[in-house]
């Protein structure tokens, strides 16, 4: 036991010397808090409107100051010729060209019916989305509207009409910063227990001191529990760190119990730490780890649904993230931070990240040999 | 001429000779876009919804039928009370809750008006925004349903440009090709001169006669060859596994194409001017350039939305710009006269990159 105390003792000595990882330690937190979490945002912005009014009569300036009126919308652009609106689309300038038919008002009025025509930017398909609905929504108040002006002549009994009320619950405010910071918290975590952990590793074996250590009286477990327990410790202190700037900076609230996200976060550990001493034992420079570790860092954040919801991936991906230890720890630490989701609730998630723990490590000490 | 020609030469030979360099160049780029063009996708099918309905009536049970038939919804799960509306969405798998008020249709019938909750869980803002919007949309369309005079009516008809089924590949897959281009090439190069640092046969290549720009460009050359393959690949696998077109001139995209692999390969050439070790040069070109380059090119988040210092510093992404350009000529089958603002930045960058890593390069002469 005193002798796993020393090995302790002589990696904190270590990373504190090598000024790289220490470095990295303190930056890697304010860096990602400051400088990521606001860059990465979907707010909505305005809807950018082109409108060909062709007709010009009071019913299409009715309907394009409507429009203007919605918050949604800005009306960027107005021209008479439709070519003008489409290369403005060609250029991104506008997301949709609204066309008014000349004879808007008289096929309105003559034939109870009036076309008009919507060209919207499909590229961004939920922006599109977004747009017609919106779109659809301005169009049928205005039909409900004229219909009350211009018919107002014969009695019309208001029809029925379902009011829905929206409320956006665990984040009101609509804030991409408070989902984010969650977010960005476990890419951090992460890059301490996978990356730096495992080159900490390597290291000690490109420099030939594992060698050293190889001749000694130290076992195999001992070795690898005292090159893994500060960096769960550094793990926890930058979340700790982590999320004292995200409430301090962004007002990210904490719904949840801390305890149990840290517990969750050493199970997390446990399981990146296995996998990232398991991947060492393939390479014997430092070099060659940072490759094969961004490879896997690169597929699961994008796979774990990070930036991306993922909800809407494909099926096959879904069980592939039943392997992926960041899928689990991404959607957990949301649950918890932002809803106060408990142990129930992610129970399940718990045991099976804690197997996925128990096969990286089982793992990582097969492959794992003394005499290397 | 000649020395430059064998000093090409002596480049091919060290990189054909690694096996895992092929591997990298090749195998990874394909494997990426695989996996990322399908899974990257902020579309929503089928999103798991809840709902609470004390009424039970025709009404809301038709409007249970339109969710249900939506493609965007999916019914899972009916709740008895709205004191169970909080425990399931903390599980987080039911994204959205409908409520009807008690008597929902009698309401409806009596007053001519009827209140309906939408409960979203917004924890993820940009889903919980869509799904209220498609909410909201959906109810106004059954409103019109119940609307029964057809008298003066505006009929849209709404037709979706460069992309009439809104597929979600169309959106992600060109920012995809963008960044893995640039970072395959910014890495490869990087490491070369880095390589070559560190074993020590740069002061080797110092003391021959070949001048500071003809070891760039000999190193270089044969990457942009290699690249180019990638381009060819990648450009393959979008058309044939996402089906993105190619509408406008396959010459001019192909031509775009190798200006920005010239572009990033002089980019990893600076990277490896300015850092001593292999290991250095990986970092810088790694982690340096891959989140900026995914967070700051309009890949994934749309650049119109984020703070004004960032949309300053995009403009410095060599990605922003070329994904402008394939969505152009690939989407929307757009000319140079569209673009041209683009490829000029472009050609400036490379510049600007291959001129500051010849001074340095010179300055180590010395």
């Amino acid at each position: 036991m005193s002798r796993l105390k020393y090995l302790l003792h002589k990696e904190f000595i270590q990373i504190r010397r090598n000024t790289f990882i220490a470095r990295a330690i303190i930056a890697m937190p304010i860096a990602q808090m400051l400088i990521l979490v606001p860059a990465v945002t979907f707010d909505i912005r305005h809807i950018d409107l082109c409108v060909v009014d062709q007709d010009l009569s009071p019913m299409s300036r009715q309907l394009t100051s409507k429009l203007q009126g919605s918050t949604f919308f800005r009306i960027k652009k107005a021209t008479f010729s439709l070519t003008e609106a489409e290369n403005a689309m060609h250029r991104g300038e506008v997301d949709v060209i609204i066309n008014i038919p000349d004879d808007f008002e008289r096929d309105l009025i003559q034939s109870d019916s009036a076309p008009l025509q919507l060209l919207i930017d499909g590229i961004n398909g939920s922006l599109a989305q977004t747009s017609m609905a919106y779109l659809s929504g301005v169009i049928m108040d205005f039909n409900r509207k004229i219909v009350l002006e211009h018919i107002a002549l014969k009695p019309v009994s208001p029809s029925p009409q379902i009011q829905p009320r929206t409320r956006y619950w665990f984040n009101p405010e609509l804030d991409y910063k408070i989902y984010m910071a969650p977010g960005i918290l476990a890419i951090l975590v992460t890059a301490i227990g996978f990356l730096l952990s495992g080159l900490n590793l390597v290291r000690e074996k490109e420099m030939g001191t594992s060698e050293q250590i190889n001749v000694t009286p130290v076992g195999k477990y001992e070795f690898i529990i005292a090159k893994m327990v500060p960096f769960m410790v550094i793990g926890i202190l930058d979340l700790i760190f982590g999320l004292a700037l995200a409430m301090l900076v962004y007002h990210m609230p904490f719904e949840g119990n801390i305890f149990l996200l840290f517990g969750f976060v050493l199970i997390y550990l446990v399981a990146v730490m296995g996998l990232g001493l398991f991947l060492s034992t393939f390479s014997s420079t430092q070099q060659q780890y940072l490759f094969i570790c961004f490879f896997f860092m690169m597929i699961f954040n994008l796979m774990s649904g990070i930036f991306t919801p993922a909800d809407s991936m494909p099926l096959w991906a879904h069980r592939l993230n039943l392997l992926n230890p960041a899928a689990y720890f991404i959607r957990v630490i949301r649950l918890i931070i932002l809803k106060g989701s408990g142990f129930r609730d992610i129970g399940l998630d718990m045991l099976r990240l804690s197997l996925i723990a128990v096969l990286t490590t089982t793992l990582a000490s097969m492959k794992y040999k003394k005499t290397a | 001429m000649h020395r430059l020609i064998s000093f090409i030469k002596k480049e091919f030979h060290h990189i054909f000779r690694d096996f895992r360099t092929l591997i990298i160049l090749f195998g990874i780029p394909a494997a990426q876009i695989m996996i990322f063009g399908y899974v990257i996708t902020t579309d929503i099918r089928d999103a798991k919804i809840a709902v609470v309905d004390q009424a039970h009536d025709e009404i809301t049970m038709r409007l249970i039928d339109k969710f249900e038939a939506s493609e965007f919804f999916s019914v899972r799960q009916y709740l008895n009370s709205a004191d169970e509306i909080e425990p399931v969405l903390k599980k987080g798998k039911i994204k959205q809750v409908i409520v009807f008020e008690p008597d929902f249709g009698a309401q409806l019938l009596r007053n001519g008006e009827a209140s309906l909750a939408i409960i979203t869980d917004a924890s993820e803002p940009n889903t919980g925004r869509l799904l209220a919007s498609y909410s909201e949309a959906l109810i106004a369309d059954f409103n019109r349903g119940l609307f029964q005079t057809k008298a003066m009516r505006i009929i849209p008809t709404v037709r979706m440009i460069y992309n009439p089924t809104l597929q979600n590949e169309f959106m992600f897959v060109p920012g995809l090709m963008t960044l893995i281009l640039m970072l395959i090439c910014a890495l490869m190069t990087s490491i070369t001169i880095a390589r070559e640092k560190e074993f020590g046969t740069m002061e080797v290549l110092l003391v021959s006669p070949l001048r500071p720009i003809q070891i760039i460009v000999g190193k270089v050359a044969p990457y942009l060859v290699l690249a180019f393959g990638d381009v060819l690949l990648i450009l393959a696998m979008a058309n044939l596994f996402f089906g993105l077109p190619v509408k406008g001139s396959l010459a001019l995209l192909l031509f775009e194409s190798i200006l920005y692999i010239g572009l990033s390969l002089s980019l990893g050439i600076l990277i490896s001017t300015v850092s001593q070790t292999m290991q250095q040069a990986m970092f810088i070109s790694l982690i340096g350039l891959m989140l900026p380059s995914i967070l700051l090119s309009g890949f994934i988040f749309p650049l119109e939305n984020t703070p004004v210092f960032y949309r300053i510093v995009s403009l410095f992404m060599p990605p922003r710009w070329f994904i402008v350009i394939i969505k152009n000529i690939m989407l929307k089958g757009t000319g140079l006269k569209f673009v041209w603002k683009e490829t000029l930045v472009l050609i400036a960058m490379t510049a600007v990159f291959i001129g500051i890593s010849a001074k340095k390069f010179k300055m180590r002469l010395e």
